[in-house]
């Protein structure tokens, strides 16, 4: 299965999101952010950093990329995609994901290995894992507060939707805890967490990130 | 040519923690009586004299602002 991982100017996790994808069995394949094509990819990750430099918002501008575009059309077919971090904040810019990202409550950057909470293994993203199952992941943000108006934090709740929630203090002030949500049909998941650094105990704290990449490769073959 | 200005702020009931660091400092600098700032965005456009309010909206809600966390004014002012 062919995985596309994006690069903008100034992303920064492209490599390990690729390495991920490997690691997990399938193929990765680098997509860029001026071209009008997903290169025929089953599913799409979207990485972290600081595309376009975050000027303006976070992903405020790489929202409008051309890829994003072909993203948006064929997350609305169904495709499989996941924003990590600054991926995150751009799914949300590109209303994909519902809420937005502020600045961290006590204004510093964060950059921490995470207790994560998995609250929803029914997305093409994490049924590999054990619904309450806790993994340990890196957190490494300084614009990680998930906001949301009263009433889409009562749908998300109510369907399911938040994919993952901080475990002990709340490292950044998000609403409800939220580390990370899904799509109405469980096909697009955001998170701000680094699951990608994560795959292996040799180059991170744990390797409980590489079951988002095997649920995907799980997800596509099953489909 | 039109200059245009465009003012984004943080809804009230999202939280400000830039503002807030702001008015936090205001009393350490010996300034007192502040009791609340807000940090917002101001945008100054020079526009064609073609282009319409709605294109500017447009602008501003789809670009300049994101209105689930902010909201947004424009005004057309003297040059």
């Amino acid at each position: 299965m062919r995985v596309g991982v994006i690069t903008f100017p100034g992303t920064l996790d492209d490599v390990d999101a690729a390495r991920a994808v490997r690691y997990a069995g399938g193929e990765a394949v680098s997509l860029w952010h001026a071209d009008h094509d997903l290169k025929n990819v089953d599913a799409v990750i979207v990485p972290g950093g600081f595309s376009y430099g975050d000027y303006l918002r976070c992903g405020a501008i790489a929202r409008f990329a051309p890829v994003m575009q072909e993203v948006v059309d064929a997350a609305k077919k169904g495709m499989p995609v996941l924003g990590i971090c600054n991926g995150f904040q751009i799914l949300c810019e590109a209303h994909l994901l519902p809420g937005a990202l502020i600045r961290n409550h006590k204004l510093h950057f964060v950059c921490r290995d995470q207790w994560l909470k998995v609250e929803n293994n029914e997305t093409a993203w994490t049924s590999r894992y054990d619904k309450g199952a806790e993994i340990l992941v890196p957190l490494k943000s300084g614009e990680g507060g998930y906001q949301a108006d009263r009433s889409t934090l009562d749908e998300l709740e109510g369907e399911g939707r938040v994919v993952f929630r901080y475990v002990g203090e709340n490292p950044n002030g998000s609403r409800n805890d939220i580390a990370g949500i899904t799509s109405a049909n469980g096909r697009v998941v955001g998170l701000m967490p680094h699951p990608e650094h994560a795959i292996d105990a040799l180059t991170g704290p744990t390797d409980d990130g590489l079951g988002m990449f095997l649920s995907l490769v799980d997800s596509v073959v099953t489909a | 040519m039109a200059r245009v200005v465009v003012d984004v702020m943080p809804k009230p009931e999202i939280l400000d923690p830039q503002g807030q660091a702001v008015a936090n400092a205001l009393p350490r600098l010996g300034f007192d009586g502040i009791t609340s700032v807000r940090q917002g965005k101001h945008f100054e456009l020079e526009v064609a004299d073609d282009v319409d309010d709605a294109t500017l909206a447009k602008i501003a809600e789809t670009f300049l602002a994101n209105p689930v966390i902010e909201d947004w004014v424009v005004r057309r002012v003297e040059a």
